[in-house]
């Protein structure tokens, strides 16, 4: 790859705590190296803030490799940036050139609070889990893993929808901040598997539950969650989460829906 | 103190199961009485906290993330061993056992590594129970693949990403627990320090990384599942946020520090590219299962790869190691790219890396791909297509996640490759119980020392968290607390937690005053850049001492001149930093005393001095044959305590892969 170096205008949001306001505050980067990733970018800008003794831009990232889920940043209106099936954190900046302005912002979301900059605050996430994504199954109750095989093609279809990361995009990039992306992925790779099935009607039930008790938005198949989606989790899953969800209803809800 | 492993009598197949049918039990009604700490959430600590929440103890998690899902181990790419043997090629919990005692180089503890496998296979059963999506074959069945350092295929994986589903069917398991109210789960939060009574440990000082506020926990036991500390370095391929502080926190507290200079250097990393990286990025070690690995035959060759004829390459590893070719262990895969880059064969611009080539491999399931689909007269670009195709499903994820961060396109262009810091099998030392030498004081998973001796195999970091925390801790906690039913809870106003607390703001207060001019980061740059030059592959006496030097001084500019912007009672990541820079700091010195302390070469731990005449690790067995355990004593001051290790069924020769 032929390697350049850049000069950049970003337009970052900045706010202090969840309970102060926030505003855009514009920064000036030099000597951006096209090999560098994002995250880098605002590793130098922050090291050059601190040098003025000005206060850095909070982010949030850790393992920088794509899989934790822990960055966040809505780039230029995209969740995640420009790149397709990307995390911030693999996007590099020779997708920028010289004299370009990034606008970087937080996920926007009522049930994600802001609580610094860019860092938002996912514990709904973990709650929508708590609610049911799991099997009941205690240590040592195992039988044997090959005991009970499995289509090859169920088993692959359950891996790509548990590749989600919990990173929010999907509620990010949702003009109803709608959470059905992620809960359909939690509910399908359950539910497609023979360990998940014996709890997949309250599992359904009380997600779904949860999920509206946090504050996300409904669902109305605009598609931009799957399109922001880094692990490329698909729509289908929110089809088989409505399916999964009409039949627990029919029924009659579950019998250990809270 | 002695060190005393508490290894059970017997031979080691009756150990664990006889220590499972002795050891003592706590009663249901006292287990809800008794209160658990656990730091850190990843296989370790989320297995061990749902495995206790189930039996009925009271558990509080901590982790820095913003879940605990975001652990470090969801970066786990290739797989987990077990020794299921489902491929009929031979494999049994000995070889688990025997192959990972031999890639630990004989410095394991032989009844650590024989329980560990004999739980293996339970490991893959409960992870399959709790719907981890493993691939499998069109029968329906488990898929195996190899890995470095056997010759048997026991490694279970969900594609590019077994970290992720086991990690996830942990963080499952744990908030199940959560939402029973079993657990208490605290996320950004942060262990800053243990707090000690009467000896024992009986709670933790936590910051709370939202507000900065110092909080106070009580339990009747801390369990330490904190990770590794390879980001001494600064550039590995462990996460950011992957640190030290809980570990040396414990260590300062009196837990001795077992065999710190054991560094794991993977083989296949992306070669860094300049000074602004930030973190390395592991290519998972099942692509060293089809690429080959070469450089060229000729110094300095500037060609490109595609134009250097076959008969003008070295597949240096097959040249070398016949047996086990492009499969050897990590610890000597590393060793020999490096030989070869410093002896002028490097490629890339920085000639710090090798190739690794997936061309025969694409034309080798290509062929297999026309013969499955009947088409006799295929030509070249079938062939080369049909490959391709197979490839992308073994190994999609990785190959996609290279050509995003180098902008090379790996199926056409060999990947490049350089060996970067990525495990340490050094840690808290702990006994057979899992015990630190603090009583009430566990370490699991790479916080531990205790499994992988010298060098760690491929797919058993996985397998060692986990076995920890489902099926370990929780015997052997209950053993420690049955004799603690009768202990209260002791309320948090108590003076030694009043004490710990005050410490911590101490120190806090101390770090944020300094007001000096250069940042966290750039310490942490120097002090990465003095071990990775000095204690990094290859050591010797000389550098050794020369970065003990370095490091003394680089501690007390930092005391100096460090600078931290914002405020302590506000989310200030640079202060969180500089809290784990300063335990870096401290470690890296004793990583130091202890590379030089072991006059040998094992695993990991290369020092130049001891090498044979083709360039092979060379134990001193007659010297060596310890676990170094390292006791706090002060600033700079560390004593050391020996652990012979004894070998009563393996015996030790030199390894050979050849």
């Amino acid at each position: 790859m032929e390697h350049y170096t850049m000069n950049l205008t970003l337009k970052v949001w900045k706010q202090k705590n969840k309970n102060e306001k926030g505003r855009f505050e514009t920064y000036q980067v030099k000597n951006v190296s096209s090999e560098m990733s994002f995250l880098e970018m605002f590793d130098v800008l922050n090291e050059q803030l601190i040098a003025e003794g000005k206060e850095p831009i909070a982010f949030d990232h850790d393992c920088r490799e794509g899989i934790c889920g822990m960055c966040s940043m809505y780039i230029n209106g995209r969740a995640h940036g420009p790149w397709h099936h990307t995390t911030t954190c693999q996007l590099h900046m020779r997708e920028y050139k010289d004299g370009d302005t990034i606008v970087v912002e937080p996920w926007r979301a009522s049930a994600f609070p802001v609580i610094k900059d860019l860092v938002v605050d996912r514990q709904s996430f973990d709650r929508i889990i708590q609610a049911g994504g799991y099997v009941s199954v205690n240590t040592g109750n195992a039988v044997d893993a090959n005991a009970l095989p499995i289509e090859k093609h169920m088993a692959d279809e359950a891996f790509a929808s548990a590749a989600c990361i919990g990173c929010g995009a999907c509620v990010a990039a949702c003009p109803n901040a709608s959470a059905m992306l992620f809960v359909s992925a939690k509910v399908s790779h359950l539910a497609m598997l023979p360990q998940g099935s014996p709890e997949r009607k309250e599992r359904v039930t009380n997600m779904i539950n949860q999920m509206d008790k946090e504050g996300f938005g409904s669902c109305t198949n605009i598609g931009a969650c799957e399109a922001e989606c880094p692990k490329g989790i698909s729509l289908e899953n929110i089809a088989r989460l409505n399916r999964e969800y009409i039949g627990a209803m029919f029924d009659g809800g579950s019998q250990n829906a809270k | 103190m002695a060190l005393n492993s508490k290894i059970p009598a017997g031979s080691l197949e009756e150990k664990w199961e006889k220590y499972k049918s002795t050891c003592k039990l706590v009663n249901p009604a006292n287990k809800r009485q008794l209160e658990v700490i656990i730091i850190g959430t990843g296989l370790a600590g989320a297995s061990a906290a749902a495995s206790l929440g189930e039996l009925g103890y009271k558990v509080k998690t901590f982790c820095f993330q913003d879940s605990p899902r975001r652990a470090h181990s969801i970066a786990a790419q290739g797989g987990i061993n077990a020794a299921k043997n489902y491929q009929n090629d031979g494999d049994s919990t000995y070889r688990l056992f025997y192959d990972t005692v031999k890639g630990g180089d004989y410095r394991a503890r032989e009844a650590n590594v024989y329980r560990l496998a004999s739980v293996s296979a339970n490991i893959i059963d409960q992870c399959v129970a709790q719907g981890v999506p493993f691939a499998r074959e069109y029968g329906g069945l488990l898929s195996n693949r190899s890995f470095g350092g056997t010759q048997v295929q026991r490694t279970f994986y969900a594609a590019g990403q077994t970290g992720q589903q086991l990690l996830i069917g942990a963080y499952q398991a744990l908030e199940r627990q959560v939402a029973l109210g079993n657990v208490t789960q605290y996320s950004r939060h942060e262990m800053l320090d243990v707090v000690m009574i009467d000896g024992k440990a009986r709670g933790v000082i936590v910051r709370n990384l939202v507000t900065g506020e110092l909080e106070r926990h009580f339990g009747h036991a801390v369990l330490l599942c904190s990770g590794g500390y390879g980001n001494v370095f600064y550039l590995s391929t462990n996460a950011m946020g992957s640190n030290v502080t809980a570990a040396w926190k414990a260590h300062k507290k009196g837990a001795y520090f077992g065999n710190p200079c054991y560094t794991q250097i993977h083989p296949t990393c992306i070669p860094v590219s300049g000074d602004h990286q930030s973190k390395l990025t592991l290519m998972s070690e099942s692509l060293r299962n089809d690429g080959r690995i070469w450089v060229p035959k000729a110094k300095g060759d500037n060609r490109k790869p595609n134009d250097i004829p076959e008969e003008e390459r070295d597949y240096y590893l097959e040249r070398r190691y016949p047996a086990f070719g492009n499969l050897v262990p990590r610890d000597v895969a590393s060793r020999a790219a490096k030989e070869r880059c410093d002896a002028g064969y490097g490629v890339g611009a920085s000639k710090q890396a090798v190739y690794l080539d997936y061309a025969s491999a694409i034309q080798r399931y290509g062929k297999i791909e026309v013969n499955k689909q009947g088409l006799s007269n295929a030509d070249a670009d079938t062939i080369t297509k049909l490959g391709k195709e197979v490839v992308k499903e073994k190994y999609g994820n990785l190959f996609e996640m290279y050509e995003k961060i180098t902008g090379e396109n790996p199926y056409e262009v060999p990947m490049r490759i350089y060996p970067a810091v990525h495990y340490t099998m050094g840690g808290l030392w702990v006994d057979y119980e899992l015990q630190t030498t603090v009583p009430g004081l566990y370490a699991l998973g790479e916080a531990n020392f205790s499994d992988h001796g010298a060098n760690r195999l491929g797919a058993s970091a996985l397998m060692q968290g986990l076995a920890d925390g489902y099926f370990v801790i929780p015997y052997t906690l209950g053993n420690y607390l049955a004799d603690d039913i009768r202990t209260k809870s002791i309320p948090t106003d108590h003076p030694a937690f009043v004490e710990a607390e005050k410490a911590v703001s101490d120190r806090i207060n101390q770090l944020m005053n300094i007001k000096g001019t250069e940042s966290v980061e750039s310490f942490h740059k120097r002090l990465g850049k003095i071990m990775w030059d000095k204690c990094g592959m290859a050591r010797n006496e000389k550098g050794l001492k020369e970065a003990i030097a370095e490091i003394q001084a680089l501690r007390k500019e930092f005391w100096s001149n460090v600078r931290i912007p914002g405020d302590v009672n506000e989310y200030n990541p640079e202060l969180d930093k500089a809290n784990r820079v300063a335990d870096f700091i401290e470690l890296g010195e004793l990583m130091c005393i202890d590379a030089l302390n072991r006059n040998e070469s094992c695993g990991g731990h290369f020092r130049e001095e001891f090498q044979t005449e083709d360039g092979e690790a060379l134990r001193q067995d007659d010297k060596y044959m310890y676990v170094a355990a390292w006791e706090y004593k002060g600033e700079s001051n560390f004593e050391l305590h020996k652990e012979d290790l004894n070998y009563e069924v393996v015996h030790p020769s030199a390894r050979s892969y050849k």
